[in-house]
């Protein structure tokens, strides 16, 4: 019985990130699939907790659910007339998009079927946030450090996009 | 305990997905989305990988260096997206050649 339930929240989440997806990529109206991407963060977020990756579905939650999908709520509300019935947006080569991407699954789940994956014959269990932060000071400090200037210069350069030709 | 095929072949359909709704789209915020996909699915793949290969926290930084850039990425689009909505009055990517030079 305890070795059920998790499967069965594994199936839940799976199917209702694949199910947000789907409607993201292929539902018509544009606001329906902003609101179909937070499903799907929130399912990846829970799958990060079912891989033992706290501080990761915490982050997760905060910049793409906090961030990110209110960027591109901001881009759909502000790009489209709302309150006209425009937000439909149009599709073209259906057929071949849905060929190459099937194809491309078909390959990667025979890829995944056919290796040999190694265990890990320890998995560090526990809280995940002090291992995280001493790995980012110690060994990956210049990556981090590179990583803040890149947000400092795409904010100054998102800044710089979008001014009025005039402000020169 | 849920085995390491499951969650890469559930990140592999993730994919999938946004990888049709990249080449199916012509609405630039749209495209977008299936980009963040993409993105997700490939963390989902680091994050695995890092619980039942290495068994440490190696993936879960590098996931996190992901989700950092994601956001940068996210910002610097939709200022593209802003700078083409106002010259074109639309999002339609078949208009983005206005953009060269």
């Amino acid at each position: 019985m305890e070795d059920l339930a998790p499967k069965i929240i594994f199936w839940v989440f799976a199917a209702l990130m694949l199910g947000s997806a789907l409607i993201v990529v292929a539902g018509k109206n544009l606001v329906r699939s902003a609101f179909a991407l937070l499903a799907t963060f929130f399912s990846v977020a829970a799958f990060y907790v079912m891989l033992g990756a706290d501080f990761l579905a915490g982050a997760q939650v905060l910049v793409y659910v906090g961030g990110i999908l209110t960027l591109i709520l901001f881009g759909v509300m502000l790009t489209n007339r709302i309150y006209s019935l425009e937000l439909n947006t149009p599709r073209f080569q259906v057929v071949p998009g849905a060929l190459v991407s099937a194809a491309i699954f078909m390959i990667l789940v025979t890829v995944v079927r056919v290796t040999p994956w190694k265990q890990a014959s320890i998995v560090e269990e526990g809280p995940t946030t002090a291992r995280i932060g001493q790995a980012l000071m110690n060994q990956y400090v210049l990556p981090f450090e590179v990583a803040s200037v890149l947000l400092l210069i795409a904010l100054l350069g998102a800044a710089m996009l979008v001014r009025r030709r005039t402000d020169l | 305990m849920i085995p390491l095929e499951y969650y890469l072949v559930v990140a592999s359909a993730l994919f999938s997905l946004g990888l049709y709704g990249m080449l199916t789209r012509k609405n630039a915020v749209n495209v977008l989305m299936a980009i963040e996909l993409i993105f997700n699915s490939a963390n989902i793949n680091l994050v695995a990988f890092s619980r039942f290969v290495t068994g440490d926290t190696e993936g879960q930084v590098f996931a996190l260096f992901v989700i950092a850039i994601a956001a940068c990425e996210a910002a610097v689009a939709l200022a593209i997206v802003m700078s083409l909505y106002r010259i074109t009055k639309g999002v339609s990517l078949e208009d983005a050649s206005v953009l060269k030079g």
